[in-house]
């Protein structure tokens, strides 16, 4: 009797799931689905109202950390390939500026008082007739100390290395020469100066990391674990700052910082320059939202 | 007295049942408008698709689906404090909707980089 009774029940549940299963199907089929995925792009609107200029200048960087990427150089290539595709302004092509040496130089030179850039928006464009940029007479704010290309005539200046933000902090004052700006603004028919500090430092950290791992159960069904593994790894932070100066005034109109961070297994061996551009891709939309809409493209579940 | 409990009773029944297929009504006539909206929207129609939508919660103001598919209109758009306003409102009718949310979510981090600046 308990037997046939436990078989009963047995054949209920089996009728039971088979029914829910069968609904479920049924629902499937019927097209009763709730909610639909849909790509969609978002505009972010550019931070900067950039109408009154017609050209842009990435003229250079102070930058520092790894010795094993010249941070100046790849960034001023990166960004002016970004921004001559991706912008509607003119890209001058010059000489990348030894910003570091530069600046150490001005701080030989000027004294403490140097004159601080008051910080104000862009104004319009007077709309001056276009000349051919040119890169020789950019001269700094001490033009006899130094030569167009910021180098000192009387002899190289060793350029304090630059290693970290503290070190990073000493060359900032340049920044804020309005003089200095405003006659590399003449030179190139007063664009949109680009510059700032960009430090490439190399980082490692030990530690608990979160990761997956697949095994096959004995059906040889795929099942997914998350487990915590002790991992050496070892990468690089980046941290850029872009200065946008108003090559008319010399006054900085905007500024904005960046942090990203890559880590990889040690026993990884990835090039500090791959690496660097792997977190330049992500600071570079970012960077071209100030100057443009940028659009960001993403999924979101409608519903019904 | 029984008399006058009895007909006070069927005008509460008579009104309760008027009122589900009015109610019933506003939501079908809503689902209708999300419905073309969504189809709108596969097709990339988007301002049919915010048209439609906005007639939706015009329509039935408590239907969550309508207010959660207008917000991503808008945010499509770039009208970030108009899709903030119908994502809360979407949230607010229906607070455990792990898909209202997770658009939310998602558009909060977009949104926070947009409005992310830096010094002037």
């Amino acid at each position: 009797m308990i037997g046939r009774t436990a078989t009963a029940n047995a054949s209920t549940r089996k009728l039971v799931s088979f029914g829910a299963g069968a609904l479920a199907l049924t629902l499937l089929a019927s097209g009763c689905v709730s909610y639909f995925e849909i790509p969609i792009e978002t505009p972010i609107k550019a931070k900067l109202d950039v109408s009154p200029f017609q050209r842009v200048h990435v003229v250079g960087f102070i930058a520092g950390g790894s010795d094993d990427v010249d941070a100046n150089l790849e960034t001023v290539r990166l960004l002016r390939s970004q921004l001559r595709t991706r912008s509607g302004l003119r890209v001058i092509e010059a000489d990348v500026l030894p910003l570091a040496e530069i600046a150490q130089e001005m701080n030989k030179d000027t004294p403490a008082d140097a004159p601080a850039a008051p910080e104000t928006p862009a104004t319009p464009s007077e709309g001056k007739p276009e000349a051919k940029p040119t890169t020789s007479e950019i001269k700094p704010a001490t033009p006899e100390a130094l030569d167009p290309g910021g180098h000192s005539p009387q002899a190289p200046a060793a350029v304090a290395r630059v290693r970290d933000e503290k070190s990073l902090a000493s060359f900032e004052p340049i920044f804020a020469n309005v003089e200095y700006w405003k006659k590399l603004g003449e030179e190139f028919q007063q664009p949109l100066i680009v510059t700032g500090t960009v430090l490439f430092t190399p980082q490692s950290k030990s530690g608990m990391v979160s990761q997956t791992r697949e095994t096959y159960d004995n059906l040889g069904r795929r099942v997914v674990m998350p487990m915590r593994v002790f991992m050496e790894r070892k990468g690089y932070i980046l941290r850029p700052k872009f200065i946008f100066i108003d090559g008319r005034t010399g006054t900085r109109i905007y500024s904005e910082s960046f942090r990203e961070e890559r880590l990889y297994p040690s026993q990884q061996n990835v090039p500090a320059l791959s690496s660097y551009f792997e977190l330049m891709d992500d600071v570079i939309p970012r960077f071209l939202n100030v100057l443009s809409t940028q659009k960001v493209r993403g999924t979101r579940v409608l519903l019904k | 007295m029984v008399r006058t409990r009895l007909l006070a009773a069927f005008v509460v029944m008579g009104l309760t049942a008027g009122a589900v297929p009015a109610f019933a009504d506003a939501r079908s006539d809503s689902k209708a408008q999300v419905d073309f909206g969504i189809k709108s929207a596969q097709k990339e129609l988007w301002s049919e698709a915010l048209y439609r939508w906005k007639r939706a919660v015009e329509i039935d103001p408590t239907y969550a689906a309508a207010h959660n598919n207008l917000a991503i209109a808008y945010e499509h758009n770039g009208q970030f404090d108009n899709a903030r306003v119908a994502y809360e409102k979407a949230l607010e009718l229906e607070p455990n909707n792990v898909l209202i949310k997770q658009n939310y979510d998602l558009f909060r981090e977009i949104n926070d980089r947009a409005n992310r600046n830096g010094e002037r």
